[in-house]
């Protein structure tokens, strides 16, 4: 009976075939590592932050007026309200953790190189898309620091000569962040960027299947197949890859819940402090800092004594990491068979990224914001180098076979 | 089917002029949509003039009005104070206002159509806090100068005319609004005299 009913399907629709194409006999090599996990976890998290997302417009109210007050509603008054708003709040953390150690991934292993140049730029797309989703989101609590973070960032635009000032008027709709700023922008995070991400996600998903997989050492596996057609060090991706990504998801979801359940507020980086105060135009917060996810482009920002020039480095900060596989000129993937001097860039790269997120939190003082220019020019200086060594780059030889014991 | 030869000619020019009328279409339909997001009939309303009386404040003091949801400061300056101003001249970014971050009549050594009353939006030119004014307590800030705005947010400082001292983040001075003197009593912020 039930082949019945999967063979009527199939007759009309290719289920069976594309689940084979894409899951049952899509093959993947064997030697994933741990850090494999977050593709699957993003997945994950893009799943819960729609679900709670749907759940949290039932009880919001998207004006100037009644915004922070349905916040304390949901919190304080709707069943389970705290847990899907906390669920909201702790996984657009939680995004950016995945997606930043997704992307750290596909640096050291190289997965941005040809023939993976198209999936990698579909990703900086979803990274672009999540941040406007992410800031956006942000203003919707209405609180202090939503209030005044969206002044700031809309007010980067009023850089741009000539139309800058019309451009932030037509952005915020009003002569300054009002009710009908808020009102579009929840607009705009609730349907217009998760369709476009919905569609991103599964551009990215296509352009995946149709290369196949990298992994940790760059081999390609499609390079040696056995008599079927099938990579020799190939598994199917179920049930070996769901299996283990389950195993991922446990690990993920103990620390996930842990921040959910002892520390939603992430110790004022998750949601800060000034948010639990209501959006106040006349009053500006002691410091106004992003939230941390943004906070190594904010130190750009600052770290420029120019406007518009920090505008510009800001924005570059981010474009740069689109061209990234042309930067690369080495023919070699991954960090385990590159040279030495690769393997610094990537190092100095990994801190200067991090050091840049601490000093955007901060506030800035004049030894502070020297620093900052010392990181903002290592930062750049990772692409800078990378473009230069990787021309005549000394590799080590790149087995034949993935290395898997 | 006619087995008439086919005219490419004819065929290309078909095709550019549907894809040129169709894409005009769009463009126009692209109007409304994009339109739709400038300030509404009410937000512009809501942005009218507003009418201060000043004849309450005392000599130092700053009292804040709403414009178009920006706070306007109007501060009564003591002579002291304007005595000051021409000596900052070398440590500031713009000291003649030259940017044009003021109406015409605004552009003079002290930023103010009567110099007594200092008039300025009270958002940092920076990225937009709202600056603190020091009265007393400014010398922390800029040796040997008794008040002036410093801002939380990112550390820009400016002058008793609201003119940005050099070296700080905002890149301008603050922003004098357009206003006019109704009478000795009464300001009125958001209209130019003579404007309609």
């Amino acid at each position: 009976m039930a082949n019945k009913i999967i063979d009527w399907i199939d007759a009309r629709i290719p289920m069976t075939a594309t689940y084979n194409r894409h899951v049952g006999q899509y093959a993947t090599p064997k030697n994933f590592n741990f850090w494999y996990f977050f593709g699957s976890l993003a997945l994950l998290v893009l799943v819960n932050q729609l679900l709670t997302g749907i759940w949290l417009t039932m009880n919001y109210v998207p004006t100037a007026e009644g915004a922070f007050a349905s916040i304390e509603y949901i919190m304080r008054d709707v069943e389970y309200g705290w847990l899907l708003r906390y669920m909201h709040s702790t996984g657009a953390s939680a995004f950016f953790v995945v997606i930043y150690l997704h992307m750290f991934r596909g640096l050291i292993y190289g997965s941005y190189q040809k023939p993976r140049e198209l999936l990698w730029l579909f990703g900086m797309l979803i990274f672009l898309v999540l941040m406007a989703e992410a800031f956006m989101g942000y203003l919707l609590p209405w609180g202090q620091m939503s209030y005044w973070g969206a002044q700031v960032i809309i007010s980067l635009f009023g850089a741009i000569p000539v139309i800058g000032d019309d451009l932030t008027l037509w952005i915020r709709g009003d002569y300054v962040v009002s009710g009908a700023t808020l009102n579009r922008f929840f607009a705009l995070h609730v349907i217009a960027l998760p369709l476009v991400l919905v569609v991103l996600v599964f551009l990215h998903l296509i352009a995946l299947h149709e290369v196949g997989s990298n992994n940790p050492d760059g081999v390609e596996i499609k390079k040696n197949k056995d008599e079927n057609g099938w990579p020799v060090d190939g598994i199917p991706f179920h049930p070996y890859y769901t299996v283990k990504d389950i195993v991922g998801v446990a690990g993920f979801l103990i620390l996930f819940c842990y921040v959910l359940f002892f520390m939603p507020e992430g110790g004022g980086y998750f949601l800060e402090k000034p948010n639990f105060e209501a959006a106040n135009p006349m009053k500006t917060p002691e410091h106004i800092a992003p939230v941390w996810y943004f906070t190594p482009f904010y130190a750009i920002l600052r770290a420029v004594p120019d406007k518009l020039g920090g505008v510009i480095m800001m924005g570059l900060s981010i474009l740069v990491l689109f061209v990234l596989p042309w930067l690369d000129r080495c023919n070699v993937k991954s960090i385990r068979y590159r040279s030495i001097i690769h393997k610094l860039n990537i190092a100095q790269f990994t801190v200067s990224f991090i050091v840049l997120g601490y000093l955007g939190a901060v506030p800035a003082t004049p030894a502070l914001t020297i620093a900052a220019r010392i990181f903002t020019i290592t930062y750049f200086g990772f692409f800078i180098a990378l473009w230069i060594y990787s021309k005549n780059e000394k590799t080590k030889p790149v087995p034949e076979r993935v290395t898997f014991k | 089917m006619s087995n008439a030869p086919v005219d490419t000619g004819r065929r290309r020019f078909l095709t550019a002029a549907t894809a040129v009328i169709g894409g005009a279409g769009a463009v126009a339909v692209a109007v409304p949509f994009i339109k739709s997001w400038n300030p509404s009939a009410k937000a512009k309303a809501a942005g009218a003039p507003v009418e201060v009386n000043i004849s309450k404040i005392e000599p130092g003091q700053l009292i804040r009005v709403e414009w178009r949801g920006k706070p306007v400061w109007v501060v009564r300056r003591t002579k002291e104070v304007l005595d000051v101003l021409p000596s900052l001249d070398d440590q500031l970014r713009d000291p003649n206002s030259e940017e044009p971050q003021q109406p015409e009549y605004a552009q003079n050594p002290t930023r103010a159509i009567n110099p007594e009353y200092f008039i300025a939006v009270g958002l940092c030119t920076h990225l937009g806090c709202s600056p603190t004014y020091l009265p007393d307590s400014f010398g922390e800030q800029v040796e040997g100068v008794a008040s002036g705005f410093f801002c939380p947010c990112h550390g820009s400082k400016f002058d008793m005319a609201g003119r940005v001292f050099s070296g700080v983040p905002a890149p301008l001075n603050l922003v004098i609004p357009p206003h006019q003197y109704l009478d000795d009593s009464t300001v009125l912020i958001g209209v130019s005299e003579g404007a309609a």
